[in-house]
């Protein structure tokens, strides 16, 4: 069975030590997870997980179910990506010269749609949300001229066919 | 009103005399002495019984929770009693044992100071338990604990793990105690489909060889009844795993033996050629499956089972009837069509035949000078137990002659460590299963070296006079581990030999009658004193050194590849 990226939704209590507990899950198999976004969801008290892995469908299959069974979390799904919208957010910091030695940043900024946050007499900060490849883009593309700090999100996405939890969350609203 | 309040000590112990709890096994230490405190003003109500090392109160408590049906409770102070439960844990965990397991732990002011006896429990615990949380205000103890009573035995039960700072236990609570009964979260056991009990009863009318393997679930779920109805009705050969054993009764003409890595030799090989194979309340352990690639690739597969994540975990299904196991048999049983399957069962006895002549025969009967085997010990046991005591066996060869040549008339009767495999496991789950069968005879089975894992509970033994029957087999070696260095490791006994000290004068130094024997002619009379005695017997079998168990499938190997020898 052939590896593939799969994104990992979990609804869940808000509870200490439940991240701890899932992630487990992954370590007791030997996965490594590629990102990892937690937050609250559409529902108060309701966390949502966004986990990425790279992995087959036999062993995706496998951890979904041992998530859905712990006790505090509500559901768990996964999906492949034409399945879902999913992005990233991506910062860089830069060097506030650069924008006036190197006219070709302005370009690049322009070109891919990342918005300035700030800009101070040391540095400026721009964001970028979009696919993985893009902001890999978007690095590559400003790396030749230096990098102050560069982060990046984990995944969020939402599916794009309605997810059986929707009923499930209605009866706790 | 301030006269309602109580300590969070005494919500503790309130709340599991509420829970029913008349009986709990620990050991005291700094974090948890408030609740000891408790705990001495309630003696009259709550039984704690001293153990003398932490794992032997969660195995206690297992064995325990084995034999009644009930939510076993362990409770440890901080830090190493803490950490010395895990092992129990983790038992119960992967043989779905419900346990309640309480810690002290060190003052909220203190976490994560490094504290004295400061141990993160919560995280490590965390995978081998079904539920687990730390109370660090006193106020949250009864909703807590009703909590971890209720997800330890709903649905597919497993251990519970509850954390009480030191804070929580001495402030005061106003107590109200009010018992779980659902958890929004959590769903113990899916809704069952009469879709899929139907398309199961069409698989199973139509199958010309079917095939029944019953796990634990059977015993979890209460449906003995439901399976003996089952069985009898289909008229279809049923087989065991080693944690289904007792749910039939082992004389069953119906019951074709047990499956998996030491079980029988038929229901091994036929499971190759059945054409349905029906899994009631069991997980396809590689133990049973052997190679999963050919394991019943000509069968449809039915899997009853109440937890959702065991589905085609190991084996795809071709049908599977999610609940639990007592519901769905209930349901199924009017839709089966009563038949006898002559000709398939005549293939498990010609199957029989031919263990028995190449394997049973000559450990019940050993011929050629050998001394005592553990197989004819087990069947000296079952001549004088008449098939009524509960047998708790520990971890190697012993425990595979103790399932294979056991026999039960009723369920609940096979205590033994299944899936972790615990060496030192049976001599305190012994314990907790003679006080939670105070009526029934209880007689661990138990290899010399798993005795010497957790031999100090003989002192629990002393001091409470249970009266339980302890058989060592001893063959002065790790014998399972020597079995496999004498098949696949060309004969390096690496550490495997024992030089084992005076097991009698031990056992007599706690004041248990004690016994060691040797020769043949001294096993009837040796075993049949220990079942007559009173009080609690220690016999000491020597047994033939390098005996080894068969039939076998060797790791990795088909189930059809069974070795006879």
């Amino acid at each position: 069975m052939e590896n593939k990226i799969f994104t990992i939704s979990v609804y869940s209590e808000n509870n200490v030590g439940l991240l701890n507990r899932i992630s487990g899950i992954f370590l007791k198999r030997h996965i490594n997870i590629l990102s990892l976004n937690v937050s609250e969801s559409e529902i108060e008290n309701v966390s949502r997980f966004i986990i990425v892995v790279n992995t087959t469908e036999k062993w995706v299959h496998n951890i979904v179910g041992q998530i859905e069974k712990q006790i505090e979390v509500i559901k768990a799904f996964y999906h492949i990506d034409e399945e879902t919208i999913f992005l990233e957010s991506a910062i860089f910091k830069i060097e506030s010269s650069l924008l006036f030695d190197e006219r070709q940043i302005q370009n690049i900024i322009k070109e891919s749609h990342s918005e300035i946050v700030t800009v101070s007499r040391d540095f400026f900060v721009i964001s970028k949300s979009g696919k993985r490849s893009e902001i890999n883009d978007l690095y590559n593309k400003l790396k030749p001229y230096g990098i102050m700090q560069f982060v990046r999100s984990g995944r969020i996405s939402v599916s794009k066919e309605k997810m059986e939890i929707s009923t499930i969350l209605e009866e706790l609203k | 009103m301030e006269n309602n309040k109580i300590s969070g000590a005494e919500a503790v112990i309130r709340c599991l005399l509420a829970e029913g709890v008349d009986l709990v096994y620990g050991y005291p230490g700094g974090a948890i002495m408030p609740v000891y405190d408790e705990l001495y003003k309630f003696q009259d109500q709550l039984h704690h019984v001293l153990v003398r090392h932490e794992q032997g109160a969660a195995h206690a408590a297992q064995g325990y929770a084995r034999v009644t049906g009930k939510v076993g409770v362990a409770i440890a102070t901080s830090g190493p009693g803490a950490t010395n439960l895990v092992t129990g844990i983790a038992d119960a965990q992967i043989d779905s044992t419900p346990l309640v397991c309480i810690t002290g732990q060190v003052g909220k002011h203190l976490l994560g100071s490094d504290a004295f006896q400061e141990t993160d429990i919560i995280g490590i615990s965390t995978p081998v338990t079904k539920w687990n949380y730390q109370v660090t205000e006193a106020h949250e103890i009864p909703e807590i604990i009703a909590k971890a009573f209720y997800i330890a035995k709903s649905g597919r039960p497993g251990p519970v793990l509850i954390d009480i700072t030191k804070n929580a236990q001495f402030d005061t609570l106003d107590f109200d105690y009010k018992k779980c009964t659902g958890i929004r979260s959590y769903l113990p056991k899916p809704i069952l489909n009469l879709q899929k009990v139907q398309e199961a009863a069409d698989l199973i009318n139509n199958a010309k060889k079917p095939f029944i393997v019953f796990g634990q679930g059977i015993i979890l779920s209460q449906a003995e009844e439901q399976l003996k109805r089952f069985v009898e009705k289909s008229g279809i050969p049923a087989a065991w795993t080693i944690l289904g054993l007792s749910a039939l009764p082992t004389e069953h003409p119906l019951n074709v033996g047990m499956v998996g890595m030491h079980g029988n030799y038929g229901p091994n090989i036929l499971t190759n050629e059945c054409d349905v194979l029906i899994a009631l309340g069991m997980r396809f352990d590689d133990r049973v499956t052997g190679n999963l690639a050919t394991y019943a690739k000509q069968a449809k597969i039915i899997h009853f089972e109440i937890d959702p994540s065991e589905v085609d975990k190991n084996v795809k299904t071709d049908v599977a009837v999610l609940a639990d196991v007592k519901e769905s048999l209930t349901a199924i049983i009017p839709l089966i069509d009563k038949k006898s399957h002559d000709s398939w069962h005549n293939e498990f006895k010609e199957k029989y035949k031919i263990e028995f002549d190449a394997v049973i025969n000559e450990e019940l009967i050993p011929t050629n000078g050998k001394g005592i085997s553990m197989g004819e010990t087990i069947e000296m046991i079952n001549k004088h137990s008449k098939g009524d005591a509960i047998m708790v066996s520990d971890v190697g060869q012993h425990q595979m002659f103790a399932c294979r040549y056991a026999k039960f008339n009723s369920s609940k009767s096979n205590v033994t460590s299944g899936g972790l495999g615990t060496m030192g496991f049976a001599l305190p789950a012994a314990i907790g299963a003679k006080m939670g069968q105070p009526n029934r005879e209880v007689v661990a089975i138990i290899g010399d070296g798993g005795f010497q894992m957790n031999i100090q509970e003989l002192g629990t033994i002393f001091q409470t006079q249970v009266p339980v029957k302890i058989v060592v087999l001893n063959n002065e070696f790790l014998g399972m581990v020597r079995q496999w260095q004498e098949l696949f490791f060309d004969n390096r006994y690496a550490s495997t030999k024992m030089i084992n000290p005076n097991f009698v004068a031990i056992a007599e130094g706690y004041h248990i009658k004690s016994k060691r024997i040797s020769q043949r002619e001294d096993l009837d009379a040796a075993v049949a004193e220990m079942l007559a005695s009173k009080d609690s017997y220690f016999l000491e079998v020597m047994v033939e050194k390098e005996n080894n168990v068969f039939p076998m499938i060797p790791t990795g190997a088909s189930v059809s590849d069974m070795r006879l020898s």
